[in-house]
């Protein structure tokens, strides 16, 4: 079970990548790719990110395909839950913000 | 290609004004290439063709593999201090791109000035209850020396901390 958690920018979208299975380097490109350009996950950033992630079950590594020696990653069950959450409640946060600011933008 | 070296200290807790430098070096012309104790060696290049960043090691041979795998080169250590270089045209390079990341980075180079500190205290005091030696001083001055710079790294922790109760 996941429970709710706040996640940040950061974790929301190294998950969102890895929606399909991508390496390191894929998941700085998508990210940046997916928020044009306004997200840039920093290497280091993202390698304790992915580790962290590991450790909780949210992701897991794929065993390394023949001529590869770059690492991949794919969501978990878990982890797909946890993204769901979060996108739920970031359009409830969303939704406040527009109800609030009715016409101010 | 022409080379140059030039010998420069920087306390530990002065990182970042060492990461400054070597970009203005690279700015300048003149390229990391390797690293030493106090010992920095370049090589001619066109101004401001690469970015450096450096950081305190913690995975090793697996942290700078996948760094590398991003597009960016590794230059070299210096004890646990790593350097990368990239190519400034294949887009921005930074190691950390969020408060977190950073206070982990900084908490890690506090952590070690405090073994090194803790070291030179215990030393530094048996040297001094000791009869036959006279240098017991030097480890409780390099001790205190330490402890000025866990106290530098701490601000900069607080700091980004308080910046984290509001933003990411």
């Amino acid at each position: 079970m996941a429970e709710n958690i706040t996640l940040t920018e950061a974790t929301y979208f190294i998950l969102l990548a890895l929606v399909q299975p991508n390496h390191g380097y894929g998941i700085m490109l998508k990210a940046e790719e997916m928020s044009n350009g306004r997200v840039r996950l920093a290497a280091g950033t993202l390698y304790g990110a992915l580790n962290n992630m590991v450790e909780k079950g949210w992701i897991e590594q794929l065993p390394a395909e023949s001529g590869s020696r770059k690492k991949e990653y794919s969501l978990t069950d878990l982890g797909l839950e946890i993204l769901i959450n979060e996108t739920k409640r970031l359009k409830e946060l969303a939704a406040c913000g527009d109800e609030v600011l009715k016409g101010a933008y | 290609m022409e080379r140059k070296t030039i010998w420069k200290w920087f306390f530990v807790w002065d990182f970042e004004k060492e990461e400054q430098w070597l970009n203005e070096m690279a700015s300048q012309g003149w390229a990391l290439v390797g690293v030493g104790f106090c010992r920095y060696e370049f090589e001619r290049c066109e101004p401001d063709a690469y970015v450096i960043r450096m950081q305190m090691d913690k995975n090793g041979r697996d942290y700078i593999q996948f760094i590398k795998d991003t597009g960016a080169e590794y230059i070299g250590r210096m004890v646990n201090w790593i350097y990368f270089r990239k190519d400034a045209s294949l887009g921005a390079f930074e190691l950390f791109s969020d408060i977190d990341s950073r206070i982990e980075h900084l908490k890690r180079i506090g952590y070690t000035l405090l073994m090194i500190g803790i070291g030179n205290l215990l030393i530094g005091i048996v040297n001094s209850l000791g009869t036959n030696s006279r240098f017991g001083w030097i480890n409780l001055l390099c001790a205190t020396f330490l402890m000025y710079g866990l106290g530098r790294i701490h601000g900069k922790i607080e700091a980004l901390e308080k910046e984290r109760t509001l933003r990411e």
